[in-house]
């Protein structure tokens, strides 16, 4: 039990006549004061946390709702229904939506590949898997730019079309369905494979009854964060996507030009919107996760 | 060919391979099916590491090929720039910052979540879980909101002579709050699997909850947490949006490394861009070495 951080104060002052007590006791045994001053202990970290998440955290999360709310419900719609708003909340979600299916399917093959596959390298390749979590989201962009840019040696130029913005969502998310599936293909146990492949399954058959099944809960996670993570990206699509209203502005570049602009109610609507988008579909998706899994074990 | 391997390659039909239908699995080696398995093998390697060359290798090693390719006397110019050199200093300065910050709170809500018993455990694991679930703009708002000028605050931290919003403490809180998972995140699966009993054990031989901490549970979870230092600092190092809307990106001033990179790519510096984008892309890559080599640490020391 933790008392709640307001006893902080009166249980650290009697910490210290505990502690003298232990000195004078030479930490022979189990005594008396140890148990109190361990609740102090904890009732101190339990308040300088709260404090660190409450001015860092929760304070900002309910001064963007209250700002959200403060018109009312009217006023909010009439903010997240504007014109440009319902453009760029539309691009977000379906280019999101786009982007989670082509990594639910390339994520598992390549986690695939790199567990029951050898090849030269391929500890290199399973390394370089987390290079866009490591590099930073601005050098994400510049580093797409330099070869699918204008005058790249492609003669392929995304800049400034929707294509640009799912590329640059695909390269910042692509880790998440690998590596949740990894794991989960590493520990697979192979005999009920070898079993269905005995009793003449297919490997069609053999990969849609047994392994998928198993995967799955893995693969709608790694989707989750995927599309969470896709839904507020911004740092790797301000370059490359030119930001043209109506064509390739997304959710959180809206917000950003609003809050430049000054028009505070605005971006806090939609902020709460994206917010709310990727909260809805994180949790969908871990209790689909979940009780998929729950039917497979 | 074994069947395990013709196992193996099975699912390169879901992809590949269309009209095979049921083959003897049992008589694997049947010549036709190896040879198809394999073909299915091969099929899957190169599509998986196409995807990959396209979208990550090739990108990347051509940001390489576009700085150096005028020689290092430029890219050295560009990077000694004084605008940035602070850049690059105001960045090192936010992690130095920053990382500590985490890394103490870190474990303590770890040890919150996995150790504590109080009614508040779900909200705290919420709350934690919200940097990955927001976008960084929003989190820039969501402080100017608060403390900005016109924020909850404002006017008391005005009138008492104090900026958060376009200074330093105002880019400490946003890199704070993007980065404030990871180090809690490595450590609480390493926490609950290590148990209490050693703990316990600590406790009733007459250790405190300080000595227990430090003598048995931080030695045990050490790897874990040093793997979440890894991924705060690249996070922190790497910010962009949050810091972009809460610092005011003054030139010189505010204006961290990934927010210089921006500065110079807008403003047709090719050369002070990617110059600046390749300091941070070698940082990344260290990052990454440091991952790799702490994950196998990471896993011998949870076997043991």
């Amino acid at each position: 039990m933790t008392p709640p951080p307001a006893d902080g104060a009166a249980l650290a002052a009697e910490r210290g006549a505990a502690g003298a007590a232990w000195r004078g006791r030479g930490g022979q045994g189990p005594r008396p004061g140890s148990r109190l001053r361990a609740r102090a202990g904890t009732a101190l970290g339990a308040g300088v946390l709260g404090a660190y998440l409450s001015v860092l955290v929760m304070l900002p999360i309910a001064a963007l709702l209250a700002n959200a709310a403060k018109g009312g419900t009217s006023a909010f719609w009439s903010e997240v229904s504007s014109p440009e708003a319902v453009a760029a909340l539309k691009l977000t979600l379906i280019v999101s939506a786009i982007v989670v299916l082509v990594n639910a399917l390339a994520g598992t093959l390549i986690a695939w590949v790199l567990v029951r596959d050898e090849f030269p390298g391929k500890r290199v390749v399973n390394a370089m898997i987390d290079l866009p979590f490591a590099l930073p989201t601005i050098v994400a962009g510049v580093v797409l730019l330099a070869l699918y840019g204008k005058g790249g040696p492609t003669g392929i130029d995304v800049t400034f079309t929707r294509a640009a913005v799912g590329l640059a969502l695909l390269f910042v998310t692509l880790p998440f369905v690998v590596r949740s599936v990894q794991p989960v293909l590493l520990e697979l146990d192979r005999s009920a494979e070898e079993a269905a492949g005995s009793l003449g399954a297919g490997p069609l058959t053999v990969f849609r009854r047994i392994v998928l099944p198993a995967l799955t809960p893995a693969i709608l996670s790694g989707m989750a964060l995927s599309f969470a993570r896709a839904v507020g990206e911004f740092g790797s699509v301000v370059l490359i996507s030119g930001n043209l209203p109506f064509k390739t502005e997304v959710g959180s570049v809206y917000v950003f030009n609003q809050v430049e602009n000054d028009n505070v109610g605005a971006a806090a609507a939609v902020s709460v919107v994206l917010l709310l988008s990727a909260l809805v579909v994180l949790s969908a998706m871990t209790a689909l996760s979940r009780s998929r899994s729950r039917h497979v074990g | 060919m074994s069947a395990s391997d013709l196992a193996a390659t099975a699912p390169s039909a879901a992809v590949t391979a269309r009209r095979t239908g049921p083959r003897g699995g049992g008589r694997a080696s049947a010549h036709p099916g190896a040879h198809a398995a394999s073909a299915r093998r091969l099929g899957l390697r190169f599509l998986a590491l196409g995807y990959l060359l396209a979208l990550l290798g090739a990108p990347v090693a051509m940001i390489f090929y576009r700085t150096f390719e005028h020689g290092l006397a430029p890219v050295w110019e560009a990077v000694t720039q004084p605008n940035a050199v602070h850049a690059f200093w105001l960045s090192i300065e936010l992690v130095a910052i920053v990382v500590p910050l985490n890394t103490a709170f870190g474990i303590g809500m770890a040890l919150a979540i996995e150790r504590g018993r109080f009614r508040g455990r779900a909200l705290l694991g919420l709350l934690l879980d919200m940097p990955f679930a927001i976008s960084p703009v929003v989190v820039g708002l969501a402080l100017v909101l608060v403390y900005g000028r016109t924020g909850w605050l404002g006017s008391w931290l005005t009138s008492n002579g104090m900026q958060v919003i376009f200074s330093i403490p105002g880019m400490v809180m946003a890199t704070a709050f993007v980065s404030l998972p990871f180090v809690a995140r490595e450590t609480i699966p390493v926490l609950r699997e290590l148990g209490t009993e050693a703990e316990q054990a600590a406790a009733t031989l007459g250790a405190s909850a300080w000595q227990t901490f430090r003598r048995v549970t931080l030695p045990a979870i050490r790897w874990g947490v040093v793997y979440g230092v890894v991924l705060t600092t690249a996070r922190a190092l790497g910010e962009f949006g949050a810091v972009s809307i809460v610092s005011g990106r003054l030139e010189g001033q505010t204006q961290t490394l990934p927010l210089y990179v921006q500065d110079r790519f807008e403003n047709f510096d090719g050369t002070g861009a990617y110059a600046a984008a390749v300091v941070l892309a070698l940082l990344a890559f260290a990052t990454l070495l440091g991952m790799n080599l702490l994950a196998k640490r990471t896993k011998r020391d949870t076997v043991v």
